[in-house]
């Protein structure tokens, strides 16, 4: 049998009896993605809609001088609520989202066909306020408007005369780009299993055995080390690839957790996602088990290991991170940076668009290019001297 | 056959080994006695191939071990300073592991490994789990895989460091088996004692250098001393660092 074979063989079946190793990639890694996922969807669904669609209370100071706008708002599904002392520290403190404050002068100025003021007040950035000020915005400006185009015509006039410029919207998102913006964090998630999947084998493998002291003899055998290094890094691999398939499994029943209908959406995480997104992983998934070997081999104890990876971990949020907070217009070049372009790529899945060949070519060249680097860097490790002698 | 000519090997500014020479023949026990630091296991690790000597030659069974060193390794059963074992398998997967990395076929592997489970008297430890194995058991594990391929020449690396009484004298006996087997048995203690009691060839290590390269008997005749612990202690210049 080929040595390299045999390694492998043997940090599986190793492996496979370490309850640590085998929660990580066979529950933790995979199911810490789906899981969270399902739920903040759901939080978040379900806030969204219970706010659309229930009757929400405001106070309104003034309330008895506009009893015409009060009405509006009523049957708005925006009740009037008793005026607040101070409506400044009300929504401060939270307790009101927002507080309408009707002119003292309404009445009189109303009367004389002058402009009068409703003032609202609240918290810009308090973000789960702002769908009930928007929903009073809008109800108090069409009042407005209402109002408006009554007076004209009272005066003989077209009310369109007073508009002259018209916004018509045509939005060009459909349902399933929408719902890529809200899960444009699903690439890390991917990133993360295969990161989780590896990493105690990883550090097993390698600082493990240091520690352990077995390291030694084993390099005594007659075998070159780069054939070791090969059987480890198979063995990794091994797990973090299973460990993204449950991942992808997982995520494909996300669908029945979530009422993705009420939001409008639509979510496609069945089997030619997945399997496309397996194609864009391959290189990290090597990329990966190199990276958590050389730095684990760098390491002098299993504990010093666990650490450096922890640091390793904060490397596959930064293309997240950064799309995130600046939107980039994707180039060509981008697909073939790691990471990079797997990000790009699985968000091009998420809204339908597809990935063409060309962008697939260049993940996987980018990707397999860096994986090769990081694999060289840790063969060179492995034939220091000071790798095999622990303590 | 194992020829070690004139090696150095320095870690900065410290000497760890400082020209070091001698041979140790077939159907011999050879014995590197020296105080703890006196270069013994830096210089087993020259012989194994672990680390590359700054200068000077190595020779197993003639072959160069810095020109082809998977070849010297093939020829070498090794007990290193490290004996870690794998402690979910047990003690049988442990040595197959290590009979497989050595290319044996199948069959081999069963027929070697339960020789060496007979040999070593491990016969009930050697389907358990390795973890939670008593110093001695772990000793017999770790020699068994480093024979399992049945080689000529024996590494062992302060082999009864850590052994109660019924122990060592259970490897001592196997020691002597293996030389009658032929084999070249190399062994470093700093047990005088040990030595004493079992090398054909004596070679003292101190500094870094071999300070005396005789047989017991010559090595009396040459301090003068008639008890061998007095001749050690004599030829070292102090008895720092050794055990009786």
């Amino acid at each position: 049998m080929n040595s390299s074979i045999v390694v492998f063989m043997k940090e599986v079946r190793e492996n496979l009896r370490d309850r640590r190793t085998l929660i990580n990639a066979l529950i933790t890694g995979p199911l810490l993605g789906p899981v969270m996922f399902i739920m903040l969807m759901n939080v978040m669904v379900n806030r969204e809609l219970a706010k659309v669609d229930q009757p929400i209370s405001v106070p309104v100071i003034g309330a008895a001088l506009a009893p015409n706008l009060v009405a509006s708002l009523k049957s708005a599904g925006i009740d009037a609520l008793p005026a607040v002392s101070d409506p400044e520290a009300a929504v401060h403190d939270q307790r009101a989202d927002v507080v309408i404050r009707i002119a003292p002068d309404y009445a009189q100025a109303w009367n004389k066909g002058q402009p009068v003021q409703v003032e609202l007040i609240y918290d810009s950035s308090r973000r789960d306020a702002s769908t009930p000020v928007q929903r009073v915005r809008s109800v108090v400006e069409s009042y407005g408007r209402r109002e408006g185009a009554m007076r004209l015509i009272a005066r003989g006039m077209a009310p369109i005369t007073a508009w002259p410029v018209q916004v018509a919207d045509r939005d060009q998102a459909t349902s399933q780009s929408r719902s890529a913006l809200m899960f444009s964090f699903l690439p890390y998630f991917f990133v993360l299993t295969v990161f989780l999947g590896g990493m105690y084998l990883a550090i097993d493998v390698t600082a493990g055995e240091r520690e352990r002291q077995s390291m030694e003899p084993l390099f005594v055998n007659p075998v070159a080390r780069w054939k070791i290094l090969a059987g480890k890094l198979a063995a990794i691999c091994v797990f973090s690839t299973v460990s993204l398939f449950l991942s992808l499994a997982a995520f494909a029943t996300a669908p029945f957790f979530i009422p993705i209908e009420k939001l409008g959406i639509a979510l496609d995480l069945g089997f030619s996602f997945a399997s496309r997104v397996v194609l864009l992983m391959l290189p990290l998934i090597i990329l990966m088990a190199a990276l958590q070997s050389l730095v684990a081999a760098f390491a002098k104890s299993y504990r010093e290991a666990q650490t450096y990876q922890s640091i390793l971990m904060i490397i596959p949020v930064l293309p997240s991170a950064l799309m995130s907070v600046m939107p980039i217009k994707a180039e060509a070049w981008m697909y073939a940076v790691p990471l990079l372009g797997q990000n790009l790529g699985i968000v091009q899945l998420l809204r339908g668009d597809g990935v063409t060949g060309q962008q697939v070519l260049l993940c996987m060249a980018g990707g397999f290019a860096a994986a090769a680097v990081a694999v060289a860097a840790t063969a060179y490790m492995y034939r220091s001297e000071r790798l095999a002698i622990s303590g | 056959m194992i020829e070690v000519k004139d090696l150095y090997r320095a870690f900065g500014d410290v000497k760890a080994v400082n020209g070091v020479s001698f041979t140790a023949r077939d159907g011999e026990i050879t014995g590197l006695l020296g105080p703890n630091g006196a270069g013994k296991t830096t210089t087993l690790r020259m012989l194994y191939t672990l680390m590359k000597p700054d200068s000077g030659q190595v020779l197993v069974d003639g072959v160069d071990a810095a020109v082809d060193p998977q070849a010297v390794r093939r020829q070498l059963g090794v007990l290193p300073d490290a004996r870690g074992l794998y402690k979910r398998l047990t003690a049988s997967e442990n040595i197959d592991y290590f009979a497989r990395l050595h290319g044996m076929p199948e069959r081999l592997v069963a027929s070697r490994r339960e020789a060496l489970i007979d040999a070593l008297e491990m016969r009930d430890i050697a389907d358990r789990r390795t973890e939670g194995f008593s110093q001695g058991q772990r000793v017999k594990t770790a020699i068994a895989r480093a024979l399992v391929h049945d080689p000529r020449n024996v590494l062992l690396d302060e082999p009864t460091n850590g052994l109660d009484v019924m122990a060592t004298r259970a490897m001592r006996r196997f020691m002597r088996q293996l030389k009658d087997e032929g084999r070249c048995v190399l062994f470093s203690s700093h047990i005088m004692q040990e030595v004493a009691a079992l090398c054909d060839r004596i070679v003292v290590i101190a500094h870094g250098r071999v300070v005396a390269d005789e047989s017991p008997d010559a090595l009396r005749e040459q301090t003068g001393e008639a008890n061998l612990e007095d001749a050690f202690v004599k030829i070292i210049g102090t008895d720092e660092g050794l055990a009786a």
